[in-house]
């Protein structure tokens, strides 16, 4: 599913350089559900917009799904996005004045989908995180638990080929942020793959493959025995 | 444009944002509505002044004659100077080619008119036929004087609307009738009505000759007026009023033994001249509105622009959300400009429709005398809109180019 071999990405600050990523090579296969890991500062979010399209690296190879991702302009790139990822962040990012429902809704307006196809979309993936009932309400309405699982359902409702999550759980208590795992584990067992950037440890174990990340290289990859997010509930 | 989906999404955003929606609407539409209603006030103004000087013929020359003021030929100042109907003769032969309409002038001073038991003190004038030419007045019933009248020296007088109104009250009818006149009996055969409103409209005019011989006369007159020929060009006419008024005034000069330099002894009001003066006026609030016009319109534009570049900066971090999820630049573009053109279209509709209703049933009730029948051209403001849907749009398209063009990963950073 990813390809990256080489990466390299650095943020120019005035004079200064700073070498964030340092030749990363990195395989995902379809399916899997990984973790990135590392402490604060070591690139985790930086990795994984690029592999999200939402920035770009300054040399290396990436390629999603057999296409080479490279000088994509505005457009092109949009249009992948839309097509093939699903955005998961830890500020939820839903539109304040659209209730739950249009928020889940959005992406298919950017397929060109027609509305009333689109809300009735939109209603089945809500749904299915067990939000129908919410879907009148606007975010500010909504819990924070509540509002992570309207934006994953936004991120489902193009049925990208991988859904990419930065600290999905960093602004939830612990119950919350396993029921919010629950859900992504749900999903992965569908055979959606998924990259979940998170330091803290117990949610990398819910997952089956943690990528450890310090100074802006790989320095450990291991699968591990998922824990069912469910027996702690 | 015609994309059902897109105005969907538009209408959900400014459902959702009326403070947002009202603040550019209200911007919008008073800049229209200020606009409007000084473009308005300004034609009134115009309106206005131009009804003031439609008293009488635009190209109108009066000449009358006061007292010396300077010693000439051994002759002492402060002789009083009196023209006479050789005078008017003269110049009327002179120019015969030039003129258009001519008449002299002879004032009856002790203007109490009678009729029954109602009276009244008018200006009573002895004129010439052509005055009715010269003084812009219209017939409403009868008619004015004649040459043969004049002639014959009847005792027939033409009388003003105020006059008939206040004389002949109820009565409907004047013509035919008979008022007195220092006793003497006169004819009513006409009255007349005049733009320059009741003031000259209390008036009673009768032959010249009948004026000199019944009230001692002789053959003095107060006054002359003459109308030149109309011209190609107002340039053109006038020089040729300028032409005739000074030489008629070295023509009286001469004849009468007046100093060339006397400033008091001749007047002549030449109404071109007047007009010249009337028209710069007419030019200079022209000109003012305009530049007042124009300073609005800027100011709407700048705020217009002013209101696009905040909302543009407010949605920052919705345009990265939009993206991350896959909105095209374009689109982004397109949703900013085509919810900016919309507002500021429809808000600018309101103030222009707001501002012409309210020229429209208000404008007629302002009764001052320098504003008449505030209007406004509705092409000028049917531009004025488009140009602030315009502004609005161009100062939109930037700030929304540039946002539809950052990376979405800073958009996304924007708090
Ligand atoms: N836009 C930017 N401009 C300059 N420096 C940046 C920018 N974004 C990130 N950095 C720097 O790059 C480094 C890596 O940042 P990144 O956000 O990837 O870290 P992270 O591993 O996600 O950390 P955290 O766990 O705190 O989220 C940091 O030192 C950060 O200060
Ligand atoms: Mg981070």
């Amino acid at each position: 599913m990813i390809e990256i071999k080489d990466l390299h990405k650095s943020y120019k600050m005035g004079s200064n350089s700073l070498h964030v990523l340092k030749g990363i090579n990195f395989n995902v296969a379809e399916g899997e559900l990984v973790s990135i890991m590392g402490s604060s500062g070591s690139g985790k979010s930086t990795l994984l917009n690029i592999l999200g399209m939402l920035d770009e690296a300054d040399s290396g190879s990436y390629t999603l799904d057999g296409v080479p991702i490279k000088d994509l302009n505005e457009k092109i790139a949009a249009r992948y996005r839309n097509k093939f990822l699903g955005f998961i962040f830890q500020s939820f990012n839903l539109i304040s004045y659209k209730n739950a429902l249009d928020n889940v809704a959005l992406p298919l307006y950017y397929q060109g989908m027609k509305r009333g196809e689109r809300i009735e979309k939109a209603m089945s993936y809500l749904e299915k995180v067990g939000l129908a009932d919410w879907a009148g309400h606007l975010p500010n309405e909504l819990s924070g638990g509540q509002k992570q699982r309207v934006a994953i359902a936004r991120a489902l409702a193009s049925d990208p080929k991988m859904l990419l999550a930065d600290e999905p759980t960093g602004a939830l208590d612990s119950k919350t942020s396993y029921e919010v795992m629950n859900l992504i584990q749900e999903i992965n067992d569908e055979g959606r793959t998924i990259l979940v950037v998170t330091h803290e440890p117990d949610i990398a174990a819910m997952t089956k493959r943690i990528v450890n990340l310090k100074d802006g290289k790989i320095i450990q990859d291991t699968r591990v025995n998922q824990v069912r997010a469910l027996e702690n509930v | 444009m015609f994309d059902l989906e897109r105005w969907e999404e538009i209408f959900d955003t400014i459902r959702k944002n009326k403070l947002r929606t009202f603040l550019t609407g209200l911007s919008v539409a008073s800049g229209i509505f200020i606009l409007v209603i000084l473009l308005g006030i300004g034609e009134g103004m115009r309106n206005g002044i131009s009804q003031e000087f439609k008293r009488d013929a635009a190209n109108i020359i009066y000449i009358y004659t006061g007292v010396t003021s300077k010693e000439h030929k051994g002759l002492n100042p402060g002789r009083r100077i009196q023209m006479k109907n050789e005078d008017f003769n003269y110049t009327a032969l002179k120019h015969q080619d030039d003129l258009e309409y001519r008449s002299s002038v002879f004032r009856i001073w002790n203007g109490i008119v009678n009729y029954g038991k109602e009276s009244g003190s008018y200006r009573v004038e002895g004129v010439y036929p052509d005055y009715q030419f010269l003084e812009n007045s219209g017939m409403i019933e009868g008619r004015f004087l004649n040459y043969k009248d004049h002639d014959n020296f009847e005792k027939v007088v033409v009388v003003g609307n105020k006059v008939r109104n206040d004389l002949f009250k109820d009565s409907k009818d004047p013509i035919g009738k008979y008022v007195q006149i220092s006793g003497i009996n006169f004819k009513v055969i006409g009255v007349y009505t005049d733009p320059g409103g009741e003031r000259e409209e209390s008036r009673v005019f009768m032959p010249l000759s009948t004026a000199q011989r019944v009230f001692g006369g002789a053959n003095n007159i107060a006054n002359m007026a003459f109308t030149l020929e109309p011209e190609e060009s107002f340039e053109a006419a006038l020089a040729a009023s300028n032409r005739f008024s000074t030489d008629i005034e070295n023509q009286l000069k001469e004849s009468h033994t007046i100093a060339p330099d006397d400033e008091s002894a001749v007047s002549i009001n030449n109404s071109l001249e007047n007009a010249k003066r009337f028209y710069d006026l007419m030019d200079m609030i022209k000109f003012f509105f305009w530049g007042v016009g124009i300073c609005t319109i800027i100011a709407g534009v700048v705020g217009v622009s002013n209101i696009m570049l905040i909302i543009v900066k407010e949605r920052t971090r919705e345009i990265g959300i939009r993206k991350a999820l896959g909105a095209e630049p374009l689109s982004i573009v397109g949703m900013v400009l085509h919810e900016s053109i919309f507002v500021t279209a429809i808000a600018g509709f309101i103030g222009l429709i707001a501002s012409l209703l309210l020229l429209e049933f208000v404008g007629p009730l302002i009764e001052t005398q320098y504003i008449a029948n505030p209007a406004v051209n509705f092409n000028v403001a049917l531009t004025t809109v488009f140009i602030l849907v315009l502004a609005g749009a161009i100062a939109g398209f930037f700030p929304a180019w540039r946002a539809a063009r950052i990376k979405p990963i800073v958009a996304l950073r924007d708090e």
